[in-house]
């Protein structure tokens, strides 16, 4: 019934999505011959029914079974509608027999995935193809939403309590992921990639862990980790304004901190603030927490190694 | 019921001539600052409304024009997510809420009913003066750092950032006490002040509406202002309600909010609904087809409009049952829409049409309106929603409600009642050419948006990836072209205060009673009590006088 590349609509890069879909395009093509209908019969009456000098308009009369029929009519077209748009919520909302499951934590402005064996990756997951994933949401701080239009599900991460969606990764390739509920001054940056691999893939993945791609320089890694890590939602490499202290010229400086003291921004003051953040803050930045990132000491270098180059 | 009419106190100081025009009847600011007239109290309503609408719409070109482009292209993060908050609160509260009823509904309602004034013309007043303080509030959180939070305020974001939400959300509180009082007070002339004859079927559907509305006002208003107390009192002595850190619930804050918020809605369509009949019957020389369905078609939607609130929490984790039970009821809302659609259209059959820009603005909102009650059917079945649900689709879907139903409804009575109001004409090819570039400027603007989010665009984003960026133009062109219409209205306006043709008793030969008093009405709203012998839109039975256009 739909063309999986529909204008109105994403990829389906779900098992669940094209039944969305078929719903979606089902309202679309009524409300528009509706839309159409409505619009012909007032087009007709103002151009039938011109005021002409002489011709009154006819007073109205009594039509109670008209009434009635428009009236009470479309109650059973919406509740097909109802039961339909339940059906398959209902069916997309139940995780299948033996899913994955994926913590995802939501947090001012990144996401944090941790993969059933403990190991955990920010903005970026790896999920196989072909099998079931249940996603258990929560949040650190404000409301978020985890949002894949290519699977057509979200859920609202809520501080205080656990919510879940679960779907079929069904194609190779990328899903984008978003923050959809308001969260604060980067909300748009709070972005995600999710990466469906086949299940060899997968399984190598899991049994390796991330490493930078062979030949790639420390710096350019570093400048992937920058966006990968989530630190872009924060810290500028241009120097422009935002919630936590810019990169840009920032190695070697002399740095106030909030405390009064003075810090040479180093090796070591650099490598301190990522992991234990709160050590030490930069005058002027109090009002956001930054949490804690548990990077390997290759990562940091080329972090370090990034920030050299931003003059 | 003859009496009811005598009984309204009116305190004027110098005892003007109740005939005189009551533009003319007294002079001087005081004059207009201390008035007890419905007359001019809504015409100061008015000013204030189209004021904030100013404001409300310099917010929204600035946040269209910062999405022009990708990236940095006017303005920071923080201040365009003070700009969109501040579009929000200032055309919600500020504008939408009081247009049609407190303005129009000032002016028109005693008119319609025959009455001299509304039922408590002091506590009118005051109702106003409680308004302005409200926004007087709002006005200081704008400058003393905004608000960040979005108009909806949800915790636990309103309870953390340091921009100015508690000043704002007092000013929503207090304006919230306006709205209240607006509503008794219409409510008490509906049942009280009807003039001899002005029997419940023969009440025009503007009054019909307004009444619904006055319902809602008086019954969900209340709830909002507990919340917004309650957020206060968190914020101020960390009382753990909704911040899930203190042992709060946020969802709680969302089920609170959205119990006025929905409401809220019927509080803001309704009444663009009531004008639309007004101006059907009128360009149309014909009653409303299926007038008591009409009429009990506003109250069953101020009835559903509050069992409806939990749609906008399908995704925030609700139970499914909720989520069940809230999408259901959510499609009884399509039956009372339908309803007035279908009779609207039914009257144009057989009738006598003539396309003049209050007409323009009545037909736009049904098509307009049509397209934002057929979107709602994507939002109410659960399995789309949760794929749509805070994203550009949901934006056009309420944009077409809240402006191409209530606005239009607000722009084509304003055109409609201008000449009793002000006793003047306006250039009526000038208003034509603002109806159209309004018209296309709407659509270009919204349906862009439609589009970009049933594709996935999130809402209330700085930024945005490549693939949507061409919506994102197309979208703010729009709003140039919306921009310049509202702008041409304006300018058509005030040629018209300043050199409009004076205006005949009832210019478009219109059969409903406040066009049977002269223009501009007298302070007394009528030279003796009228007595009601026919329905407001009974043409056939209307004498060759009361429809003459001279």
């Amino acid at each position: 019934m739909v063309s999986p590349d529909n204008f109105q609509l994403p990829e389906q890069l779900s098992t669940g999505a094209a039944e969305v879909d078929d719903l979606y395009m089902f309202v679309y093509w009524f409300s528009l011959i509706f839309t159409a209908i409505i619009v012909a019969v007032m087009i007709y009456c103002i151009v039938k029914f011109r005021r002409r000098p002489g011709v009154k308009a006819e007073p109205v009369g009594h039509n109670l079974v008209m009434e009635l029929i428009w009236t009470f009519g479309p109650v059973v077209f919406i509740a097909i509608l109802f039961h339909l748009g339940f059906k398959v919520y209902v069916h997309n909302a139940v995780a299948a027999e033996g899913a994955m499951e994926i913590r995802v934590r939501g947090r001012q402005w990144l996401w944090e995935f941790q993969y059933p064996n403990g190991s955990t990756a920010t903005n970026e997951l790896k999920l196989p193809l072909g099998k079931p994933v249940k996603f258990i949401i929560s949040s650190d701080d404000v409301l978020h939403s985890f949002y894949v239009p290519g699977a057509r599900l979200k859920r609202d991460a809520v501080p205080g309590m656990y919510t879940n969606i679960a779907f079929t990764p069904n194609r190779l390739g990328h899903m984008q992921v978003f923050c959809a509920e308001y969260c604060g001054t980067s909300h748009s940056g709070m972005l995600s990639d999710i990466t469906v691999l086949t299940p060899d893939d997968f399984q190598k993945f899991l049994d390796e862990g991330d490493k930078p791609p062979p030949g790639m320089a420390p710096e350019e890694y570093g400048a992937t980790l920058y966006k990968k890590n989530a630190c872009n939602t924060c810290h500028s490499v241009d120097g422009a304004k935002m919630p936590g202290p810019t990169w840009k010229g920032l190695w070697g400086k002399q740095e106030s901190m909030a405390d009064g003291s003075t810090v040479t921004v180093d090796e070591n003051y650099i490598k301190e603030s990522i992991l234990k953040p709160q050590a030490k803050i930069t005058a002027g930045f109090t009002t956001t927490q930054m949490p804690p990132f548990t990077l390997k000491d290759p990562q940091i270098d080329a972090i370090i190694a990034y920030m050299k180059t931003l003059k | 019921m003859g009496a009811a009419t005598t009984t309204v106190p009116r305190a004027q100081p110098h005892h003007p001539d109740p005939n005189e025009n009551y533009l003319k009847a007294e002079r001087g600011i005081m004059s207009w600052l201390v008035t007890l007239d419905h007359k001019r109290i809504g015409i100061m309503y008015l000013i204030s409304v189209l004021l904030a609408f100013a404001v409300g719409g310099f917010f929204a070109l600035a946040v269209r024009l910062e999405l022009f482009s990708r990236g940095h292209t006017i303005m920071d993060a923080d201040q365009y997510n003070r700009a969109f908050t501040l579009h929000g609160v200032v055309m919600v509260f500020l504008f939408i809420i009081p247009s049609i009823p407190a303005a129009l509904g000032n002016f028109i309602l005693p008119i319609q009913l025959g009455a001299k004034d509304v039922a408590f013309p002091r506590l009118n007043l005051l109702s106003y003066y409680i308004y302005v303080f409200g926004a007087c509030f709002a006005l200081y959180s704008m400058v003393s750092g905004a608000v960040d939070t979005g108009w909806t305020f949800y915790t636990p974001y309103s309870m953390r950032t340091t921009s100015s939400v508690i000043p704002m959300v007092l000013g929503a509180f207090i304006m919230g006490f306006s709205s209240i009082l607006t509503g008794v007070n219409f409510l008490v002339t509906v049942h009280k002040l009807r003039a001899p004859g002005q029997t419940w079927t023969k009440l025009p559907l503007f009054i019909w509406g307004l009444y619904s509305t006055s319902i809602i006002q008086v019954l969900a208003t209340p709830v909002l202002a507990i919340t917004l107390l309650l957020l206060c009192l968190e914020r101020f002595l960390g009382l753990g309600i909704f911040d899930p850190k203190l042992g709060g619930d946020p969802v709680l804050f969302q089920h609170f909010f959205w119990f006025y918020s929905h409401p809220a809605v019927y509080i803001m369509i309704v009444p663009g609904m009531a004008v639309v009949n007004e101006i059907i019957a009128t360009f149309t020389r014909r009653a409303i087809v299926g007038y008591m369905f009409v009429a009990m078609s506003s109250l069953a939607l101020a009835l559903l409009g509050f069992l409806v609130w939990g749609h906008h929490l399908f995704v925030s984790g609700m139970s499914e049952y909720a989520t069940m039970v809230f999408s259901g009821l959510t499609f009884l809302v399509a039956i009372p829409s339908g309803v007035k659609v279908f009779n609207w259209v039914a009257t144009l059959y057989k009738g006598s049409i003539r396309l003049e820009s209050p007409m323009l603005y009545a037909l736009s909102f049904i098509f307009l309106f049509t397209i934002g009650g057929l979107t709602g059917l994507f939002l109410g079945m659960l399995a789309i929603d949760v794929h749509l649900h805070d994203t550009y689709f949901v934006v056009a879907h309420f944009h077409y409600v809240m402006v191409g139903g209530t606005v239009m409804g607000f722009v084509g009575g304003l055109h409609y009642w201008w000449p009793k109001m002000t006793g003047k004409l306006y250039n009526e090819g000038m208003a034509k050419v603002a109806w159209f570039l309004v018209f296309i400027g709407f659509n270009v603007t919204f349906i862009a948006q439609f589009i970009m989010g049933s594709r996935g665009m999130p809402r209330r984003y700085y930024d945005y990836l490549p693939e949507f960026e061409i919506f994102h133009k197309v979208s703010t062109i729009g709003s140039w072209i919306l921009g310049t219409g509202f702008l041409t209205m304006l300018a058509m306006f005030i040629i018209s205060l300043k050199s409009g043709q004076k205006s005949t008793r009832n210019p478009w030969g219109s059969a409903a009673l406040e066009w049977q008093t002269p223009t501009p009405p007298p302070l007394a709203n009528f030279i003796k009590v009228p007595t009601v012998t026919r329905g407001p839109y009974d043409y056939h039975l209307a004498t060759e006088e009361e429809l003459s256009e001279q």
